[in-house]
């Protein structure tokens, strides 16, 4: 590459750095911050003694072995169960009527908020909750519900099944993404041609050539699993709760050393899930292995189809089933006069818990609006330097670019974001929207950047070379042909963006400082309340803050191409 | 990373940060009112409570309403999840030396985070007992000057009182269990029918007190700090009481309720029949709601219960302490305890001395009516006194050793 065309970025030129330093800045000044604290130094709380005592005192804990356990095997299952679901719906039902629809019925599902997912399922399988409702008295004889220990169970299933419904919509979308990049439909004909079971062909012809696209997707998932804390909040077990948790806790301990345990704890958590991402590795190495041998093989395992057909369908299913049914749940909470086991429905329906959370709600959504709407805001303007500087000097994203823009997706929030928030509190601005705005950029940023850039990077160039022969200079162009032209991705990925932010728990608590009441913060801190209808109705507010800009961004579109048919881009 | 680099990240960061109040005000004279109300026109009061009672939020944004246009003063109520994060956030920020505008401008507070707060020194005042309103309160009746036997010397004001309450379910339950052994008795012929929220919950801490207190032959002991008594062989019995009522617990005590909420949620759905309460109106205003069925009553132990009141405090650095006096005034109004006594409303007892009320303002407590589910004052019997703080904290770092990790 030329020195010319390097400064041919001009103005653009300095967006990757500026993005780069916005995205990994924090973390690195977070994980700092954790690092010190971890070895017992922490001078802002009068505590400088450098040693190991915060790991001995972690290490006393009673609860620390469950609690890692806990930790390690929900983010593992997670993420297996997940990645299987979508390549077993994949291979058996790809390009069918029944996967088109399934497809279009998850990919909304991505922008429910974890916390509003996790409330839903809960009272879903409780067993007070509506399954049993719906099977008592009369097909389970339960006059009252049973003592059973469903959600919250010590071994993290509830936790579990609530992650891999979650993660499903998010696997299956990079799935789709990646799926006209391999070629798949011709490589799965060749396969059936050879005499080959529709899902063996597909996983033997073109699942490692998926896999190898959303690699970094399934290690964010794993990470995510591992460390999440809202979910684990309403949906883990408590006695101990999974090690992120804990860490939680830890921090808003009156005592300030606790501080230091909690840090510590915190670098235990990310050597776990380094440890779990390698283990993964490994797995990845030895499943390609057999694998190989599986293939050469050749065995055709057409019988295969009858049962793993199915069981595509039904987890992709299951992850929609028990979305959309959760969020049901909320919403006739939202509106439930009294209640009681083993109705199925709610007595009488009510306006009244609207009335009274309604401007709570309306009031965090305000600020939750603002802070999505700058961060995204922030977050397009970085991308779209970053990637006009990109097709400046002709140069794509390399895979160590790729491995940065992923990278606050895999180091888990839990181990930073304390650090963070010390760091900020001690250079003296630790409260209000903007850090809560740049908190959130660091979350937003990657996803804008995955979902604008294939996009980008496909767009026609000739009209920009048209567009120059009549005299545009560089930036003319990119204002007033290319923005133009690409206002449908632009506005997905402002979307994709505010889903991201407002789904936003830990950011929006440690670096608010509690002054920044979010939907998903205020739906949290109910939940620890339980009061069903309040949480409905914070939990179908959230859920409308991220589907309002999903329909404008499909709306939006269609009214301004109204007499330009031919502009998109 | 290098340090420079994080360094102009944080800049940044501070850059659109939102402008800090303009002026920090001197800290006002309580006893000065008319320059108090002047200095509070305008001020933003950051209330930190506890979030997860609907009913109580609803009670702060009516007290909000109230002081805005009484005095201009706006209150934002921060719902917190645990009354600690707020502690941990002025600790924090006296170390980091924000000693003038701080996040937390009021507390809803008792017991140890109190005595922590008033140990560490980042308290403002004193002054509660200089508040125009600090006239009604019942000074001589009312555990309004001592919190948790620690005193309270002016640091906080009281704004309800609270007593623990047994709620029970009378389709379930035929009468009061009078005892803690009555209760591990039923749990045992009942088992998965009762359980209570997990601690450190500060409601689940609260029934291992008042079981302790139920359990301990002299009570005298528990009114010093823990650390002047022997401390295992004091909660011996009650380490022996749980060993045996926790198999009999709601999922055999692997699981528990996160709060008392959570708690009335379950006796809603009919997955417990049994629950404590730090209200004795909760059960008729939940009644009333809706949100519990009609036949939840209540019970108190035949020895008393643990009483309390709830306060609220200023710590040392908040920007708007002036606004802050404004709200801790305004709810020992006659006016505010009404409403917070109404059982539609709160329920929680008035800290105020009827004595100290005029005639109008007395016959307004007077037209409030128990609910369904409300024991009469004389019903309520004994109020126990609250442990020193130490002791709460000291017995729950051992619940969660024994009952937290168990799995």
């Amino acid at each position: 590459m030329s020195r010319r065309t390097i400064s041919g970025a001009g103005p653009f030129a300095a967006a990757p750095v500026l993005t780069v330093l916005v995205m990994l800045g924090p973390v690195a000044a977070g994980l700092a911050g954790t690092l010190l604290p971890a070895f017992g130094y922490l001078p802002a709380a009068g505590l400088d003694a450098v040693s190991l005592d915060p790991f001995r005192d972690l290490a006393d804990w009673p609860g620390l072995w469950p609690a890692m356990r806990l930790s390690v095997t929900t983010g593992l299952a997670a993420t297996l169960l997940a990645l299987g679901g979508v390549a077993l719906l994949f291979a058996g039902w790809s390009g069918t009527r029944a996967f088109r629809a399934l497809e279009r019925l998850l990919s909304p599902l991505l922008s429910v908020p974890h916390a509003a997912m996790a409330f839903g399922l809960a009272f879903l399988i409780a067993p007070s909750g509506w399954i049993a409702r719906a099977l008592s008295p009369w097909a389970t004889g339960w006059e009252r519900p049973p003592d059973l220990l469903i959600v919250q169970d010590p071994w993290g299933i509830a936790l579990t099944m609530g992650l891999v419904a979650k993660e499903m919509p998010f696997l299956l979308l990079m799935a789709l993404a990646a799926l006209g990049q391999t070629d798949a439909r011709r490589r799965l004909r060749v396969a059936q041609a050879a005499g080959y079971g529709r899902v063996a062909g597909w996983l033997k012809a073109v699942f490692p050539g998926i896999y190898a696209q959303i690699r970094l997707p399934v290690y964010v998932v794993l990470a995510y699993s591992m460390s999440v804390v809202d979910v684990a909040l309403i949906l883990g077990p408590s006695t101990p709760p999974p090690l992120s948790v804990q860490v939680v806790r830890w921090m808003s301990d009156p005592d300030l050393s606790m501080r230091l345990v909690a840090s510590a704890a915190a670098l235990l958590q990310l050597a776990l899930v380094l440890g779990a991402l390698a283990l993964w590795r490994l797995g990845e190495a030895l499943v390609a292995r057999l694998g190989l041998a599986w293939i050469e093989r050749g065995a055709r395992a057409r019988l295969a189809d009858r049962v793993l057909r199915p069981l595509g369908v039904v987890s992709g299913g299951f992850s929609a089933a028990v979305i959309l049914a959760g969020l049901a749940g909320l919403a006739v909470w939202s509106l439930a006069g009294f209640w009681s086991f083993p109705e199925p429905l709610p007595r009488g329906f009510t306006a009244q818990n609207w009335m009274r959370h309604g401007p709570g709600a309306w009031e965090a959504t305000g600020l939750t609006a603002l802070v999505a709407l700058a961060s995204v805001g922030l977050a397009l303007a970085l991308v779209v330097g970053c990637l006009e500087a990109e097709y400046r000097r002709g140069r794509a994203l390399s895979q160590a670019g790729l491995w940065l823009i992923y990278l606050p997706l895999l180091v888990p929030q839990i181990a930073f974001l304390p650090g963070l928030q010390t760091l900020l509190l001690v250079l003296g601005f630790g409260a209000g929207p903007g850090p809560v705005i740049l908190g959130h950029l660091v979350f937003v940023l990657p996803y804008v950047f995955l979902s604008l850039g294939d996009p980008w990077r496909a767009w026609d160039g000739r009209a920009g070379t048209v567009a120059r022969a009549l005299g545009a200079g560089p930036l003319r162009v990119l204002l007033r042909v290319r923005l133009p032209m690409l206002i449908r991705p632009l506005l997905t990925a402002a979307a994709v963006g505010v889903a991201v932010s407002v789904g936003q728990y830990l950011p929006t608590l440690l670096v608010g400082g509690g002054r920044v009441p979010t939907l998903t913060t205020e739906a949290v801190a109910l939940a620890s309340g339980g009061d069903r209808r309040a949480i409905g109705v914070y939990g179908v507010a959230q859920t409308l803050a991220v589907m309002v800009p999903f329909a404008a961004a499909l709306m939006l579109p269609a009214l301004i191409y109204r007499n330009r048919r031919g502009l998109h881009g | 990373m290098t340090p420079f680099q994080t360094a102009r990240t944080l800049a940044l960061a501070a850059s659109l940060a939102l402008p800090a109040p303009l002026a920090l005000a001197q800290a006002p004279d309580p006893a000065d009112w008319a320059q108090v109300t002047e200095a509070a026109e305008g001020q933003t009061v950051y209330w930190h409570a506890w979030g997860g009672d609907t009913a109580t939020n609803d009670f702060i944004s009516w007290v909000g309403d109230r002081v805005m246009a009484e005095h201009g003063v706006t209150l934002e109520h921060v719902k917190l999840s645990d009354t600690g994060d707020a502690v941990t956030r002025v600790l924090s920020e006296k170390q980091a030396g924000e000693d003038a505008d701080g996040a937390v401008d009021l507390i809803w507070i008792n017991g140890p985070n109190f005595a922590a707060m008033k140990d560490a020194g980042i308290l403002f005042g004193p002054f509660a007992e200089d508040l125009p309103n600090w006239q009604y309160v019942d000074v001589d009746g009312k555990t309004v000057q001592t919190d948790f036997t620690v005193p309270t010397e002016g640091l906080e004001a009281p704004w309800a009182m609270a007593q623990v309450v047994f709620m029970y379910d009378t389709a379930d339950i035929e009468g009061p269990l009078p005892s803690a052994e009555a209760i591990r008795d039923w749990a045992a012929n009942n088992p998965g029918r009762f359980t209570y929220p997990q601690p450190p919950d500060f409601l689940g801490a609260t029934f291992l007190k008042q079981t302790l207190i139920e359990l301990v032959d002299d009570n005298a002991v528990l009114g010093a700090p823990v650390d002047e008594a022997d401390f295992q062989a004091v909660t011996a019995p009650l380490w022996d009481y749980l060993d045996a009522l926790t198999p009999n617990l709601w999922r055999q005590g692997r699981a528990y309720p996160a709060s008392g909420p959570a708690q009335i949620q379950l006796l809603a759905d009919d997955e417990i029949d049994l629950a404590i309460s730090f209200n004795p109106n909760e059960a008729s205003r939940n009644i009333a709601q809706f949100k519990l069925p009609e036949t939840i009553r209540t019970f108190v132990l035949e020895d008393g219960t643990l009483g309390n009141a709830s306060f609220v405090a200023i710590p040392y650095n908040s920007g708007s302490k002036a606004g802050a006096m404004v709200v801790a005034n305004y709810l020992m109004s006659p006016e505010a305890q009404v409403r917070a006594q109404d059982p539609e409303v709160l329920g929680y007892n008035t800290v105020l001395d009827m004595q100290a009320l005029s005639d109008e303002q007395r016959a307004a407590f007077d037209a409030l009516e128990l609910g369904v589910a409300t024991l009469s004052p004389a019903e309520l019997g004994r109020v126990q006194p609250e442990p020193h703080p130490s002791w709460m904290t000291r017995v729950t770092e051992e619940w969660i050793e024994r009952y937290g990790v168990v799995q």
